[in-house]
């Protein structure tokens, strides 16, 4: 290993302690440890631990929070960091969408206390609606973008990071991703460290940003590219893996792992940064070997970039531009750029594999919700949540899911565009009516647009794992916090029709549902009842089907509760209903739905 | 970080349902590893987990380990708490010198149970403990929630297979035990312990148990049925009941409020229109379908 000379980072005090931690808790161990005071964020899979662990360091130490959505997560960084104090965000990669307004000002801006976002990206989409490439933000913006390989670099580079951020007055991404970010292993943690605090800098050509100011700022943003790719040049960041000067790989972020898992003696080049890159290092690693491969996950950044600097490199032809890296796929890229031999396998044993896709739990509040939408037959705008599961069979309920918040609008598009006569309804959780539902609902009282909104509140952010938001009563440390009250919110925005309704009372759903969609105007309709698993998981005594009743019309299996499945009685041909007592929490809603009165609960 | 290192490592891939715990199981692993001295990563997936999907865990350590995930076909040990996930996952093991094993505790997803239509049978996986067995270099499948129940908590079937697998990779049985006992919440300490022994005692009698039963078969469905639903207009007064408690969703109300039946297809013959209907003016017909190819064999003979 041929490390160059380290450039005297502030923070290289580690103790020797070790301990095995996801990547996310890596990060948060890194934001603590950097002496960061203030941070915020959204939960987004697969950055919501990052925050949650933040929120389990001391108070003194460490302001944790959820915030609406990530815009105003990073403006509150933001706001921490003018005023002097380091200041920390982390979102996942779609995210970073909504927050990009203020990033691009804050790059011109730059930066008072170090200020650093911690970005994770979904290659394979596991829980996303897109693999977009924070990489590419990152260039975008003109901000430094840090890509650790495992959770001992996301400690380290978030603690750099902070320096990088206040050395070159500039925000800097932490880059993670799904692999990174839920992967554990073994980290050694240093000691946290109390920058000076800071004061405001009153300085309004820096820090207001109008067109006289900005035009004067946009050179040294372009400069600080050249000053930064130089600094990773010295930083002792690169690793330079000797091998035989034959076939050179460059490589960075989690693509080198793969790397150095199929190709042990190559001569590598693994950078800690896609942008801006060490172009110094890069111009004496590609002139000490004599082919060079560019292996990165998703977009091929650092290639393109190679490529116009002159040099003769290839990366994409050989590696996949979509989806997660694996170990076979990168060693199928060798194989094919011709660095390794193919290989002779034995093929592997195999089964048949089932169908198991994710679905709503037993007893979930949003089912009926559903039911009571396909029963009047509504064309429906879906938003982010797990009820976009009720978009697959059975529920089929949903018709459109976009990205956050946009349910509403899509509603109202919908409705103005007039060429469905089915009723025009929005469904959205309670967290992402927050995060971006109200905007759009004020739109839809202003044009006096014809739709309903179905805002079904069951208390908490579920999809990511239950978080609380302002709508819970509670704040990221668990303490009460002020609570808004939907349908407060919603008269006060100017809608007429707002009603509550409980969603396990499936006669009272179905009727507001039908009454709501035949409003002509703005309804919505507030479906309230919590979420089965958080922040309590819900057990009640289980119902149980009446098996001498049952007529196997199998219409309680069109709620598509995981609870309800077949029985070995057989009628007419049909095969009767069995209800797992070890799922079933008594929701009591297939009991409601059941046309024979054949589910009774289990006490009598 | 010396990639030169020897790069001797295990694999265990860890696979199951969400809320099954493979997660636990993986956790215990890599942290006794690490206890141990070894360089460890562990992988999962977090998300969707608790939604009833497949979930699965990747430990790998060794002296040193790059990758976070197994590289297909390199699993020593595939480790399933569900007969049928055990299937899905069962091409990452080493066909060589792999080591399988499996829970035959089946879990049937809603999914398997959607087809209402006469004589069906709830999809799942169809290779039976034996056939795997044979197939794979060294495998045992056992009853491990079954176990687990006799000892009083389903939940611990999880520990058992921990129990089992630790047979195969050598760590003295008290390491396994002290790291059990820190990870699992101090009330379920010693169901665990008793769990992870009868697991480790299990392989010495190790058998081939029955295949995972899904459901008893149909009685003969005979000839295919095709469902013909005959609405009597004169009588139908458009109430809609029918309309809104088909369970395929396939009657409708026309222009003149009278049931008709647009998606004749989708009808699976369960009869509760003709049931519930106030005015009897549904009846369904199940008539036998002739299946073209057997005339096409009689005419050749």
């Amino acid at each position: 290993m041929d490390q160059l000379s380290g450039a005297g980072l502030s923070t290289a005090i580690q103790s020797d302690n070790t301990c095995a931690m996801m990547g996310n808790e890596a990060i948060a161990r890194g934001v603590w440890e950097a002496g960061a005071r203030v941070c915020a964020a959204y939960p987004g899979t697969p950055s919501t631990e990052i925050m949650e662990e933040i929120g389990t360091y001391p108070a003194e130490d460490v302001n944790a929070e959820w915030s609406s959505n990530e815009k105003t997560a990073l403006d509150i960084a933001i706001g921490a960091s003018f005023s002097g104090v380091r200041a920390f965000t982390s979102m996942k990669h779609v995210g970073l969408n909504v927050a990009s307004d203020s990033l691009m000002s804050q790059s011109y801006i730059g930066v008072n206390g170090g200020l650093v976002l911690g970005v994770c990206d979904d290659p394979g989409i596991h829980s996303s609606q897109n693999e977009q490439d924070t990489r590419l933000f990152a260039r975008f913006a003109g901000v430094p973008v840090l890509e650790p390989a495992d959770a001992q670099e996301a400690l380290d580079y978030t603690r750099i990071a902070f320096d990088l951020s206040e050395r070159f007055d500039t925000p800097v991404i932490v880059r993670s991703t799904t692999r990174i970010s839920h992967t554990r292993s073994t980290v050694r943690t240093g000691s946290r460290i109390e920058p000076k605090a800071g004061m405001f800098h009153d300085d309004i050509t820096k820090n207001v940003i109008i067109p006289t100011h900005a035009r004067l700022r946009h050179g040294p943003v372009l400069q600080r590219e050249a000053k930064i790719g130089a600094w990773f040049d010295q930083s002792g960041l690169v690793t330079w893996l000797r091998g035989s000067g034959t076939n050179g790989v460059i490589t960075v972020g989690p693509a080198a792992a793969y790397v150095m898992e199929v190709m042990p003696d190559a001569d590598v080049l693994k950078l800690p940064s896609s942008f801006p890159l060490a172009t110094g290092t890069l111009k004496k690693f590609i002139e000490s070997v004599e082919n060079v491969v560019v292996v990165e996950e998703l977009e091929p950044l650092v290639e393109e970039q190679l490529k116009v600097l002159g040099y003769k490199v290839e990366g994409k032809k050989y590696f996949p531009r979509e989806g997660e890296l694996s170990p076979q796929n990168v060693r199928e890229g060798f194989e094919k750029c011709g660095f390794l031999e193919p290989s002779n396998r034995t093929p592997p044993v195999s089964g048949e594999a089932i169908a198991r896709p994710p679905v709503l739990c037993a007893g979930c509040p949003h089912i009926s919700s559903y039911m009571a939408l396909n029963a009047v037959n509504a064309r429906v705008a879906g938003d982010i949540g797990c009820y976009t599961l009720a978009a697959i069979p059975p529920l089929h309920a949903i018709h459109t899911t976009v990205a956050m918040g946009c349910s509403i609008g899509n509603a109202v598009g919908m409705a103005r565009a007039g060429t469905d006569d089915r009723p025009a309804v929005a469904t959205i959780g309670d967290s992402t009516f927050l995060h971006s539902g109200i905007p759009p609902l004020i739109d839809a009282v202003y044009s006096n647009a014809n739709i309903t909104v179905l805002l079904l509140d069951n208390h908490i952010t579920a999809m990511t794992g239950g978080q609380d938001h302002a709508g819970t009563g509670r704040n990221l440390r668990g303490k009460e916090a002020p609570r808004v009250d939907f349908a407060e919110l919603c008269r006060s925005l100017g809608v007429k029709w707002v009603r509550e309704v409980d969603s396990y009372n499936i006669g009272a759903i179905h009727r507001d549902v039908r009454e709501a969609t035949e409003y002509k105007g703005v309804a919505v309709l507030i479906s309230n009842r919590p979420c089965v698993l958080d922040p309590a998981k819900i057990k009640g005594e289980p119902v149980q089907v009446r098996t001498e009743k049952c007529t196997a019309c199998q219409s309680c299996m069109n709620l598509g509760c995981p609870a309800i499945t077949w029985d070995d009685e057989i009628y007419d041909g049909h095969r009767k209903i069995f209800i797992d007592p070890a799922s079933c929490i008594g929701c009591s809603m297939c009991t409601q739905y059941c046309p024979v009165d054949g589910i009774r609960p289990l006490v009598n | 970080m010396d990639a030169r290192a020897n790069r001797n490592v295990t694999n265990v891939l860890i696979v199951g349902v969400g809320g099954q715990g493979v997660v636990m199981v993986s956790k215990v692993l890599a942290l006794l590893c690490q206890q141990q001295g070894y360089d460890v990563k562990q992988s999962e997936v977090h998300g969707m987990a608790k939604r009833g999907g497949a979930v699965f865990g990747h430990v790998r350590y060794g002296d040193v380990v790059h990758s976070p995930t197994i590289p297909a076909g390199e699993a020593d040990i595939l480790v399933s708490l569900e007969w049928a996930e055990g299937m899905r996952w069962l091409d990452q093991l080493n066909p060589d010198t792999g080591i399988f094993i499996s829970d035959t505790h089946k879990i049937v997803p809603p999914f398997a149970c959607r087809n209402r239509r006469r004589g069906q049978v709830p999809v799942y996986s169809k290779e039976t403990p034996a056939e795997i067995l044979d197939e794979v270099a060294q495998g045992y499948a056992l009853d491990a929630a079954g176990i687990a129940t006799r000892l009083g908590n389903e939940r611990a079937a999880n520990t058992v297979l921990l129990g089992l697998m630790s047979t195969a990779l050598g760590f003295p049985e008290e390491a396994w035990l002290d790291v059990i006992c820190d990870f699992v919440p101090a009330k379920s300490v010693e169901i665990n312990k008793a769990a992870f022994l009868e697991g480790r005692e299990w392989v010495k009698t190790a058998s081939v148990p029955e295949a995972p039963v899904v459901a008893d078969p149909m009685p003969d469905p005979g000839p295919e049925f095709r469902n013909e639903l005959e609405i009597i207009p004169a009588w139908c007064k458009g109430c809609d009941i029918c309309v809104r408690m088909c369970p395929e969703k396939c009657l409708e109300l026309n222009a003149d409020q009278v049931v008709v039946i647009p998606r004749p297809d989708d009808c699976t013959g369960c009869r509760i229109c003709e049931w519930l209907c106030p005015d009897f003016a549904i009846k369904l017909h199940t008539v036998a379908v002739v299946q073209p190819h057997t005339d096409e064999i009689l005419a050749e003979v």
